[in-house]
């Protein structure tokens, strides 16, 4: 009976990790067709690599992507966190409720009704004050911090909800002004949810189709418009290759991330047991 | 030798200096009063300001837009307000837009149709996510946070690119088609892309990790001992799932659900490249009727039509997670 529960999660497991995967490795393995036609196999070549370095277009986009991701994730961070500490310790507040809500709404609303409705907020503040006077990055970048930011506050209201509050306390007992609590212990408690909220608006931002394709103006195409433009028409070997290199990177990433907390997790229990033993 | 007079001098000079010290001391100190009594007020302004002029006033102008007349000019809708010669403003609310979506079937009919494919992908992200999320929980430590981090890892990858990678698995000369010729179930390409069978699938594999994580850190907080109290009073392990583990784990399955169900309603990008022509989604239709058509008054009103679709799975969200924030 248990052995045969067993054999059951062991292969919802599988099926599940396969269905996430394969089509990750097959996107992988078609970059390194030599055919020009992705599902056609035409033997082993990296040509679509060094056609995607050639390309000025790709390399501007992608320029434009990271410069408006490093800001947003930026901006994102301080307001997030500003917002997340607001939400858990400051206890109640005027306006609270509406401030709660603006939070967690962009978390899920859909892309299109956020874009459209920050499109036309920016051309209605053009007619009225002359700015923005044409839309673009700065147009972009205001989008993506606006979401960005809830995200962030998420993860910093999860953080202080689980953070034991006594060494503020403690700090608070010495004689410590709140003002020097939050400087000297809240916020260097907070800065490993800090990084990960950078982090996460950093992707989410090089992620944006929807929303940016919006508010974007002539020539200002981040990376995912670009890739959109290109496979509206169908497959393409090029993006296939350039797929392959975002999710290398990505992997690299996250398997660092996921090194440095199982160490901290292994680190964590040997504490716990030398502190019992 | 020190003298008493000295001795005097030097005790005035440390009184002094520390005196000097002191209204330096007393000096920040007010400063730091008058940040102690406002640095509050500032934290919560500037975010809140931020979403009160991005998030909030970009909605009450799609609300306005949306009652407006469409307008062959730049930008291509009447203005609400009119200033009359008596300086009173009126207000001209048109609902044009509106009963246009209600006439035309097509928009009723995409209405409907959109809730219905993101309702059905809901099911079957709940019904695949549910035992992934469980046997993850069942694994040992080690192997449990490996998991863990591949369920999270697609997040961090291109969205995008998720999709683009079902076009070539679909595609008529594809993976899928392909193989199913070399078994031999079928004899020529069946058509796989441009179809709403394409758009589940493509919802279904972008949206499970949404599924996935609020159902295991749902169960992560589960007391596992109930499961075995119920063993041991005899229970079926059927009747144990259905009375003890299914209602548990309902928070987490409601913010699973709605997490998937409320953007797969308004999704864009999936039924536009995967759907192609044949399927039509009210998040495209959307995008169409602002980007092809130029009819904001209209995009505006589909905008607001969808939100109404969406303001109760919202609420429901965010109520479930004020909840969970407070236990």
């Amino acid at each position: 009976m248990k052995k045969q529960r067993s054999t059951f999660l062991f292969s919802v497991l599988c099926f599940g990790m396969a269905f996430l995967y394969i089509p990750m490795v097959m996107l992988v393995i078609y970059s390194f067709n030599y055919s020009k036609i992705v599902p056609v196999w035409g033997g082993f070549s990296t040509r679509w690599y060094a056609k995607l370095f050639e390309s000025e277009e790709v390399w501007n986009a992608l320029t434009l992507s990271l410069q408006i991701a490093v800001i947003n994730a930026t901006f994102a961070t301080l307001l997030g966190t500003m917002a997340g500490l607001a939400l858990v310790r400051f206890g109640r507040f005027r306006g609270r409720t509406i401030f709660s809500g603006m939070i967690s709404a962009p978390l899920v609303m859909p892309e299109v009704i956020t874009g459209l409705s920050l499109l036309m907020f920016f051309i209605a503040l053009q007619q009225l004050v002359g700015w923005p006077e044409k839309r673009g990055m700065t147009t972009i970048t205001i989008a993506h911090i606006t979401f960005s930011l809830a995200y962030v506050a998420v993860i910093i209201q999860s953080r202080l909800s689980g953070m034991s509050q006594s060494l503020e306390e403690a700090a608070q007992d010495l004689g410590a002004k709140p003002f020097r609590v939050m400087f000297d212990i809240t916020l260097p408690l907070l800065t490993p949810g800090m990084m990960a909220g950078w982090l996460l608006a950093f992707t989410l931002s090089l992620d944006d189709l929807v929303i940016a394709s919006f508010v974007k103006g002539p020539g200002s195409d981040t990376l995912p418009i670009l890739i959109y433009s290109r496979v509206r028409l169908g497959l393409r070997p090029d993006i296939n290759a350039l797929a392959t290199i975002i999710i290398a990177t990505v992997a690299v990433g996250v398997l660092i991330a996921g090194w440095i907390m199982i160490r901290q997790y292994k680190k964590q229990k040997a504490d716990q047991q030398m502190a019992a033993s | 030798m020190m003298t008493p007079d000295a001795d005097n001098k030097a005790n005035i000079q440390s009184t002094h200096s520390s005196s000097v010290a002191g209204v330096g001391s007393r000096i920040t100190e007010l400063f730091f009063n008058k940040i102690h009594e406002k640095w509050r007020s500032i934290v919560v302004a500037i975010p809140f300001i931020w979403l009160l002029v991005f998030f909030l006033a970009p909605f009450f102008i799609v609300f306005k837009i949306s009652i407006a007349e469409s307008l062959i000019a730049s930008p291509p809708f009447s203005s609400l307000f009119d200033w009359t010669e008596e300086g009173v403003i009126t207000v001209r609310v048109i609902f044009d837009s509106f009963l246009y979506l209600v006439e035309d079937e097509l928009y009723l009919d995409t209405y409907l149709t959109s809730i219905r494919i993101s309702s059905i992908s809901t099911l079957i992200c709940l019904l695949l996510g549910y035992p992934i999320a469980y046997a993850i929980i069942k694994s040992p430590d080690t192997t449990r946070h490996i998991l863990l981090l591949m369920v999270i890892l697609p997040f961090w990858t291109s969205f995008l690119l998720r999709v683009y990678a079902w076009m070539g698995l679909l595609a008529d000369q594809g993976t899928i088609n392909d193989l199913l010729i070399w078994l031999g179930i079928i004899d020529k390409p069946i058509r796989l892309l441009y179809s709403h069978f394409a758009v589940y699938v493509g919802i279904v594999y972008t949206y499970i990790p949404f599924m996935i994580l609020p159902l295991y850190a749902n169960m992560e907080k589960l007391d596992m001992t109930l499961h075995e109290a119920a063993a041991d009073l005899g229970a079926k392990p059927m009747s144990t799932f259905f009375t003890v583990t299914l209602p548990l784990t309902l928070p987490g399955i409601i913010a699973g659900s709605l997490l998937v169900f409320i953007p797969a309603t308004g999704e864009y990008v999936i039924p536009d490249l995967l759907g192609g022509g044949n399927v039509s989604m009210i998040g495209k239709v959307l995008y169409n009727e602002f980007n092809a058509n130029h009819d904001w008054p209209v995009a505006s009103a589909v905008a607001i039509a969808l939100l109404l679709a969406l303001v109760v799975p919202m609420m429901i969200y965010q109520h479930v997670q004020s909840k969970e924030g407070v236990s």
